[in-house]
């Protein structure tokens, strides 16, 4: 089963293709749900290989399947590979799994849309992608799925395109995540350089047994760890993030919440060796970078009013977390959040996305509210995203975030404090979301005559398509948690750290993790390692404190709120970045231009005309430039060739 | 070296290469002689010729030998005995792709572009500089390398100044004085490089490879005579500061003019420093090589600066080639195999996606008469299909992975990283702005809501569609499996890396350690040459892996 590895991908190329020639003729809802039974295939054969992955001994859990040689000249070699191993189609199977949802999902949401195949056409493009980019057995190929889920990123949000902003936001995305490739080119030049291969076989293994260097790894830790801060839109290149939010909502579910900007994490796991053999400032540095974009995004997100940009800062916030994991070592716990957050955060995309369609396209959630009666399915499944994301027991949130503030405490108890601070504001501000949308008033009576002409405006409940995935979603955000169980004495110990298991080859290389074992071994013997459970409670706590604290201000209206126009702006930050490039950053384009007008070409001018004028004094009469000019220079050829033949007397 | 010169199997029976440079000349002879009242005759004969140059192109390429390093299908006959010139022509994997890429793209721009005036001219002017371009590609002789260098700026002087728009006149005046003054420096040099290498060679001769295997230039001679050849090839690129004829002479020339001029023209200055630079003078390009990678490092940042700021989508293309040629430059001096091999490819490359972009800007032009960026927009809302051509031409020139701007993008960028690093870096961000200024353009054309002037913007006709499709399917077939490609290159590439290496101290210059050196001292105090231990320590982690 291994070596058909290559139907992951293949399925998704199938329907882009036959999408490309025959979409119009499917169209809807035919195109639709033949691009979901495409990823729904790559979903099974994920799963197919999982299990016989499961069946295998852990030793032998890895596969290169090569298609063919991709770019081969001299000694780089690189392959069209893909490597199957435990982390890469853990991977694939929630890609294509929450993938084929999303697809479902949209059959009802676009459902009227006048480019109903086309969307679904680059849906396909972008699982491609996905699946190339966490299969490819090298970081070329890597490369190649990264850039492609840009691309069809760039598409997506700005699939409405008539509209200046989507356009706009897509091209800031695409532009901006240049800047993260800058660093993962730079780092496949420097690996090549170092080990002569860009396989992540040869470089973990080169990285393990110490024969890269600390200033190489450093090097390339660091490098990746730029395209990854672009990809995953961590601090300062969050900005295009946001915006994305232009995009169609299941694509903000599916590209800008559960997988793609996720890729910078799987990234930075997929090369832990290297970030092992770095200097310590890469990994703390990642740590920092985590923390403080997860405290950042929380504060902006408290004040947001569109229903979707309050997910997007959260979306950057968990992000945050996750490479907060990755810093501290934690890198199970990263794929374990990037898991359930993709369960949750699809679930509250494609929830806000159901109240979007019933709203009649209305995302303020000032003119939202009491919306629980109205549309009852997607209100519950909502508030069970609500309470996996505020990391309320025994929702899937809750045991990732747990997780990763164990290791945070168990690095720097700074680190701590700022992932315990941001789990009170994410449970306030998810507190804040679902009561303006679900409960308190109604405000939306007043807003019938802008939206309906014929009046009778009533939020509805969101067709069967829609509903169906928002129940599976929910369902899993629920039970994700038994993935990675801790090590607490009150659970089986058979039920414990699954994921852990199961990825342990992967992210546990190395003598040195041999000797300390498997499991939470690098954190064992730290004081916040014997804390585990009064932490679990101090973490729960604060889920409750931010809730109750979210349910005085918004529904009891007992105190204040406080929304600031600081954070509602974000801090200013995305709009210092834009008044810099259009302003004095445009202005230095513009004279670099002019020069070129006005210095080089003035000078080729001036020559032109120096030579013109003497040309047409000592010739009065004559007119066609060209022969003059060619007079002249034949005249210039003869003496350089006379100087030649007579002075250094060649001939 | 000798110069290893593979005679092909079935060269001897017929010349093809002679007849790769008669075919066209013949229909331009052959179009003077048809009526000026019947264009579609006419044209239908210059398709005629054009496409069975293409033919003999793409018999070549089947024939072409890809396990040969030298010279192949060559045709050798003494022409001027007394001087020792020669009509030597032969094919090799530098040229090869360059030479089917011309082939095949001038039936398309024949058969795609309406001059809309005096089509009997015209289509005999594009045939005498079809003639030229690949005349110039074949040559092996310094003299004759010269005379179709030459000839070419005459049909594409004309064909500016006859079928261009508003500033024709002042563009191609511009055009050909300027690279005309830089082909006077490299007539000098050829000269006199011939003149000098009859005291090595103990005859006269202006054979390129009896002069670059035979020849021993003292280094301040040779620096003089590369210095010669490099201005009229620094002009022809062009390589800031240069390159300001270009633009004019883009946006003035007729559609079929810029098609050709970006698609094979410009390639003849980047060709001309593989063959005739690297080739003749390898020291002087080593002992030079820092001016060529500053110049192409600035030429990749300044031309994607200059090209964000235009405010005509001609011109605009125009500074994207600039940039486009920079990389190909910089390559071109890293004096590794990756980085030259990604040169030649990415010539071949640039050629089919900004050739496509003209014909694409043709298109827009042909349609609303403007170029004005400005006077465009919302074209993807009318013209959907026409759009996603764009975009797909667009991603190529981005140089997005899975389609071919992206294979010789990266291979020239990792290549140059392993002896010029720091360049390179600052190279790598140009990749940034190509992102910029391109999608910046896209999004004013083609996004947004079409205005009344745009909104009868007419889709992309049948006939259109069918030109574009083969740009389209190389665009795609190079970036999927570029194999094919490669390993045609790579021999010829790899013997002109050796040659460089052999007449060069190369290995002594400080920037030539690489990292695998210097990161690896158990490996590195070996004291073996650098290419022995890439091999030793290739195959060590192919055994771990294993």
């Amino acid at each position: 089963m291994l070596e058909l590895v290559w139907l992951i991908p293949a399925f998704p190329l199938f329907g882009f293709l036959t999408l490309l020639l025959a979409g119009r003729k499917l169209g809807e809802p035919f195109a639709g749900l033949f691009a979901t039974a495409m990823v729904g295939a790559s979903f099974v054969v994920s799963a197919l290989i999982y299990f016989d992955l499961l069946g295998m001994d852990e030793a032998e859990r890895s596969h290169t399947e090569t298609l063919f040689s991709w770019v081969p000249v001299g000694d780089l070699q690189i392959d069209m590979a893909f490597l199957v191993d435990p982390l890469s189609i853990v991977m694939c199977l929630f890609v294509t799994g929450i993938g084929a949802l999303i697809h479902l999902y949209s059959i009802g949401y676009m459902h009227g849309d006048p480019k109903f195949s086309k969307f679904f056409l680059y849906l396909n493009l972008f699982i491609l992608s996905m699946t190339l980019l966490v299969l490819g057995s090298n970081l070329l190929v890597t490369f190649l799925g990264w850039e492609g889920v840009g691309t069809c990123s760039y598409f997506l949000i700005a699939f409405w395109h008539t509209k200046d902003a989507n356009a706009t936001a897509g091209k800031k995305a695409f532009v901006t995540n240049r800047i993260g490739d800058f660093g993962f080119m730079l780092a496949m030049f420097l690996a090549f350089g170092a080990v002569g291969s860009l396989d992540y076989a040869v470089i973990n293994d080169s990285a393990l047994a110490g024969t890269l260097t600390v200033a190489t790894a450093t090097g390339i830790g660091a490098l990746l760890f730029v395209g990854a801060v672009g990809k995953s839109a961590q601090l300062p290149l969050y900005v295009w993030l946001p915006d994305a939010m232009a995009g169609p909502t299941p694509v903000s579910a599916l590209i800008h919440a559960a997988t793609m900007v996720t890729a910078g994490v799987y990234l930075m796991v997929r090369v832990n060796p290297v970030l092992g053999a770095a200097a310590d400032w890469v990994p703390t540095t990642i740590a920092w970078v985590g923390a403080l974009t997860a405290l950042f995004a929380a504060t902006i997100a408290l004040a947001q009013n569109d229903i979707k940009k309050v997910l997007a800062y959260s979306t950057v916030s968990q992000l945050g977390y996750m490479f907060l994991a990755v810093g501290t070592g934690a890198y199970v716990a990263a794929i374990f959040h990037m898991i359930t957050h993709a369960m949750f955060k699809a679930l509250l995309f494609l929830g806000s996305g159901s109240v979007i369609h019933g709203m009649h396209d209305e995302q303020d959630m000032r003119k939202m509210g009491k919306l629980f009666k109205l549309m009852p399915i997607t209100a519950s499944t909502f508030i069970i995203g609500w309470l996996a994301i505020a990391g309320v027991p025994p929702f899937a949130g809750f045991w990732s975030k747990d997780e990763i503030l164990l290791f945070a405490a168990a690095d720097s108890w700074v680190l701590y404090a700022i992932g315990i601070v941001t789990a009170i504001l994410t449970a306030f501000y998810m507190t804040r979301q679902v009561i303006m949308t679900f409960f308190g008033k109604a405000h939306w009576h007043d807003n019938a005559d802008d939206h309906e002409a014929q009046g009778d405006f009533k939020p509805h409940e969101s067709p069967p398509f829609m509903v169906l995935p928002l129940i599976v979603l929910a369902g899993l955000s629920i039970v994700g948690g038994l993935v990675q169980l801790p090590s607490v004495g009150i659970i089986p110990s058979e039920w414990q750290h699954k994921l852990l298991d199961w990825l342990h080859p992967i992210v546990e290389f190395g003598p040195s993790a041999e000797e300390r074992g498997i499991g939470e071994a690098i954190i064992v013997g730290t004081t916040a390692d014997d804390l585990q459970i009064p932490l679990m409670f101090v973490a729960i706590g604060c889920a409750l404190l931010g809730i109750v604290v979210g349910w005085l201000v918004y529904q009891k209206r007992k105190i204040k709120a406080f929304e600031p126009e600081l954070l509602r702006d974000g801090w200013h930050y995305d709009d210092a970045i834009s008044w810099f490039m259009g302003n004095p950053g445009r202005a230095a384009f513009q004279e670099i231009a002019d020069e070129d007008q006005k210095v080089i070409d003035g000078a080729v001018n001036g020559v032109a005309t120096v030579v013109r004028v003497s040309a047409g004094e000592a010739r009065k009469g004559q007119t066609g430039y060209v022969r003059q000019y060619a007079g002249v220079i034949g005249i210039g050829v003869v003496l350089l060739l006379g100087w030649f033949v007579v002075i250094r007397g060649i001939l | 070296m000798l110069a290893a010169e593979v005679t092909h199997a079935g060269a001897g029976a017929f010349p093809l290469l002679t007849a790769l440079i008669a075919v066209p000349m013949v229909g331009a002879v052959a179009l003077l002689f048809t009526q000026r009242s019947r264009p579609e005759f006419a044209k239908l004969l210059a398709l005629m010729f054009s496409a069975v140059t293409g033919a003999m192109a793409l018999w070549m390429l089947k024939e072409f030998d890809q396990s040969a390093d030298g010279f192949q299908f060559v045709s050798q006959h003494t022409w001027i005995e007394d001087w020792g010139i020669g009509w030597h022509l032969g094919v090799d994997g530098i040229s090869l792709f360059l030479i089917v890429l011309t082939a095949v793209l001038f039936p398309l721009a024949i058969v795609g572009i309406d001059p809309h005036h005096d089509e009997k001219p015209y289509l005999a002017w594009l045939l005498m500089l079809e003639a030229g371009v690949i005349g110039s590609f074949l040559s092996l002789d310094l003299f004759l390398f010269f005379l179709f260098f030459e000839i070419v700026l005459v049909p594409m002087y004309f064909l500016i100044g006859g079928w261009g728009y508003e500033d024709r006149e002042y563009a191609a005046t511009k055009f050909y004085l300027y690279t005309f003054l830089g082909s006077a420096f490299m007539l000098v040099a050829l000269v006199a490089t011939a003149m000098l290498a009859r005291d090595d060679l103990g005859y006269l001769t202006f054979d390129l490879v009896d002069i670059a295997e035979g020849s021993n230039f003292a280094a301040s001679t040779g620096r003089w005579l590369f210095f010669g050849f490099a201005v009229a090839f620094a002009v022809k690129v062009p390589i800031f500061p240069l390159h300001t004829w270009l633009p004019d002479a883009h946006t003035q020339a007729p559609t079929a003019g810029s098609v050709v001029l970006a698609g094979v023209m410009l390639k003849l200055g980047t060709y001309g420093f593989l063959r005739f630079g690297l080739y003749l003078f390898p020291e002087a390009s080593v002992w030079s090589r820092s001016l060529w990678l500053t110049l192409a490092v600035i030429g990749i940042i300044y031309g994607a600066i200059v090209a964000t700021m235009q405010k005509d989508l001609k011109r605009l293309v125009a500074y994207s080639s600039i940039a486009h040629l920079g990389f190909i430059v910089l390559g071109t001096f890293a004096f590794t195999s990756q980085a030259i091999s990604g040169s030649v490819l990415q010539m071949v490359n640039h050629g089919v996606s900004t050739g496509a972009l003209f014909l694409l800007v043709g298109m827009i032009y042909e349609r609303r008469k403007t170029r004005q960026i400005a006077e465009l927009g919302g074209l993807q809302k009318v013209a959907p299909i026409f759009a996603a051509g764009f975009m797909v031409v667009m991603l190529s020139s981005i140089g997005v992975p899975g389609l071919n701007g992206f294979i010789g993008e990266y291979l020239i960028l990792i290549g140059s990283f392993q002896s010029a690093r720091w360049w390179t870096v600052v190279a790598t961000a140009g990749v940034i702005l190509a992102a910029l200024y391109l999608l910046w353009a896209y999004q004013r054309v083609f996004h947004g809501e079409p205005d009344e002037d745009n909104a009868s913007f007419p889709e992309l006709k049948m006939k259109e569609g069918l030109v574009l499709l083969p740009f389209l399917v190389a665009i795609v077939f190079v970036g999927v499996y570029p194999q094919p490609l490669l390993d045609r290159i790579e021999p010829s590439v790899d013997r002109l890396v050796a040659h460089v290496a052999d007449n060069t101290d190369i290995d002594a210059d400080p920037d030539y350690t690489t990292q695998r050196g210097e990161f690896e001292p158990e490996h590195g105090d070996d004291g073996h040459g650098e290419d022995d231990g890439h091999g030793d320590e290739a195959d060590d982690h192919e055994e771990g892996e294993g």
